[in-house]
């Protein structure tokens, strides 16, 4: 009988581990602790369709209960573990519960980044994580509040674009001299960026929060070290996420910006594996160690970790991609793109449709689209052919990302 | 409830009856049938959702927006006349009684 293998964590990346097992006819137990008493769900569109009561809850759901039981996935929710026993090969859960293992999956995921001075806990702060979260806001943007945003990531500017849409007045505070500076290349934030303040969203750039001043519990301004004051009525705080990594840490597994794996996803303890948001692993595609937040990273490790569960060595090396809704603007990233020293347009930004080309040492490492989700699609077939593809190729009258992957 | 019908590549029904707003691909990974994956989960990002949808069912779908336009350009699978995303068919009592047929891929 294979050994019973126990997941810890019921986002994205454990519940494919669980169910990418059954399709490979793994026949041992599966157990998956889930933290949240819903069943597990799609986080995506909760910054997204969700704030605009275009979805319901049910929709989110990854997969009916009913699934669970006939693939025979234990899943147990609101539990989960709160001790890693490496000796005894066992978890102890939050329920007093210890459940043993063979092999332990840990995609713990991560949590908000929270801000370094008080003011999380007063009652017109929010974060957005959780379908909880969403639930809340969703309520208070039907009031048109006068928003304040602290951080111009993904996160927060798909929510700024659908309180704008909704009515509310809004400004993002963001510390960076432009938006979305972790993830996309200078071009593409500053096209986002003149998008969004042509709506009539306002962006502060390079500007630092000190305090949220209050008064009877409720954020009234937002205090800035120039002096200035941002008068709000309801902020949201999207800085960022922390690695859930705390468990493994205290078992004495190696962590360093996340839980720390090889090429396979083990961690230091060869029965234990880590992936999606909580890992940090050594990636071929960009030749250090790094931690991805992303659908697609949770679900292509996911797929790995059952592979190797299931007796393969198989190493991880996909083509990371993402995307972001905001308004009427889809952007799609295919490989990472943030450190490229040389871009180059293709298309034009004029006709709102279009894909900027990223490199980095002549090397090309990816592609982030504007509307344009042929090209998003024919950059990750380049990629992941390994396709060494020049600022000449692209630069080329009448080349497309199209012309060049069918070439 | 909505009655849509799934056949796999194999010829395989497949009866399921869907809540009204739920999308196909939604109805159909939810409950475990293989044929489409729908990874972005909805948002037509990865054309991994690819359905031909019964002729006499297309004229009573919203039309092609141009972003599904593009993707159906993506597919894994050749893309015919029937092709959709599914992920962007939403249930309605117009389309009851629905018919779906998988492709052979979808990556």
């Amino acid at each position: 009988m294979p050994e019973p293998v126990v997941i810890i964590g019921a986002g994205q990346a454990g519940v494919q581990t669980a169910f990418s097992l059954r399709d490979m006819d793994y026949s041992g137990e599966i157990t998956l602790l889930n933290g949240e008493n819903f069943l597990p769900y799609q986080r995506p569109p909760l910054s997204k369709s969700y704030l605009k009561n275009s979805v319901t809850d049910s929709s989110l759901i990854f997969r009916n209960e009913q699934l669970y039981e006939s693939k025979q996935i234990e899943i147990m929710q609101a539990s989960t573990a709160i001790k890693i026993n490496r000796q005894t090969k066992s978890v102890s859960l939050t329920t007093g519960e210890e459940l043993p293992y063979g092999k332990l999956v840990i995609a713990t995921g991560a949590r908000n980044r929270i801000l370094p001075f008080d003011g999380g806990e007063l009652k017109n702060v929010f974060q957005l994580r959780g379908l909880e979260d969403a639930k809340r806001l969703r309520l208070e943007l039907q009031k048109k509040p006068k928003i304040a945003v602290i951080g111009g990531g993904f996160i927060g500017l798909e929510f700024a674009s659908i309180a704008k849409e909704l009515g509310a007045q809004v400004t993002i505070v963001e510390a960076a001299s432009r938006v979305m500076a972790r993830a996309v290349c200078p071009t593409l934030s500053d096209y986002v960026q003149k998008v969004h303040l042509a709506r009539g969203i306002e962006i502060l750039l390079a500007q630092k929060i000190v305090a949220i001043n209050s008064s009877s519990d409720f954020a009234t301004d937002l205090q800035m070290h120039d002096g200035s004051k941002l008068p709000c009525e309801l902020v949201l705080v999207s800085v960022g996420i922390i690695p859930n990594s705390e468990l493994a840490e205290a078992a004495g597994l190696t962590v360093s910006n996340g839980i720390q794996v090889d090429a396979t996803l083990h961690t230091s303890d060869p029965d234990i594996f880590a992936i999606g948001d909580c890992a940090c692993f050594p990636s071929d595609f960009s030749g250090r160690n790094i931690r991805l937040e992303s659908v697609q990273n949770a679900v292509d490790q996911a797929k790995t970790v059952a592979e190797n569960i299931c007796g393969t060595s198989t190493e991880y090396g996909s083509i990371p991609w993402f995307w972001s809704d905001q308004s009427d603007l889809k952007i799609q990233i295919a490989g990472l793109t943030s450190n490229a020293d040389t871009t180059v347009v293709s298309g034009d930004p004029a006709t709102g449709k279009f894909s900027v080309c990223c490199f980095t040492n002549n090397r090309f490492v990816g592609v982030e689209s504007i509307n344009h989700p042929a090209d998003h699609m024919a950059a990750r077939r380049l990629l992941a052919a390994g396709r060494k593809i020049t600022v000449q190729d692209i630069s080329h009258p009448g080349a497309t990302l199209k012309s060049l992957a069918k070439s | 409830m909505v009655k849509v019908t799934y056949i796999s590549t194999d010829g395989t029904e497949t009866d399921m009856d869907v809540a009204e707003g739920t999308s196909l691909m939604q109805a159909a990974v939810s409950s475990g049938l293989d044929g489409v994956i729908g990874e972005c989960g909805g948002s037509a990002m990865c054309a991994t959702c690819h359905v031909y949808v019964d002729a006499s069912f297309l004229e009573k779908l919203p039309a092609i927006d141009d972003m599904e336009e593009e993707m159906l350009e993506c597919t894994s699978s050749d893309r015919r006349p029937t092709s959709r995303l599914s992920c962007q068919i939403e249930s309605n009592s117009d389309i009851d009684g629905i018919r779906v047929t998988f492709p052979e891929t979808q990556v």
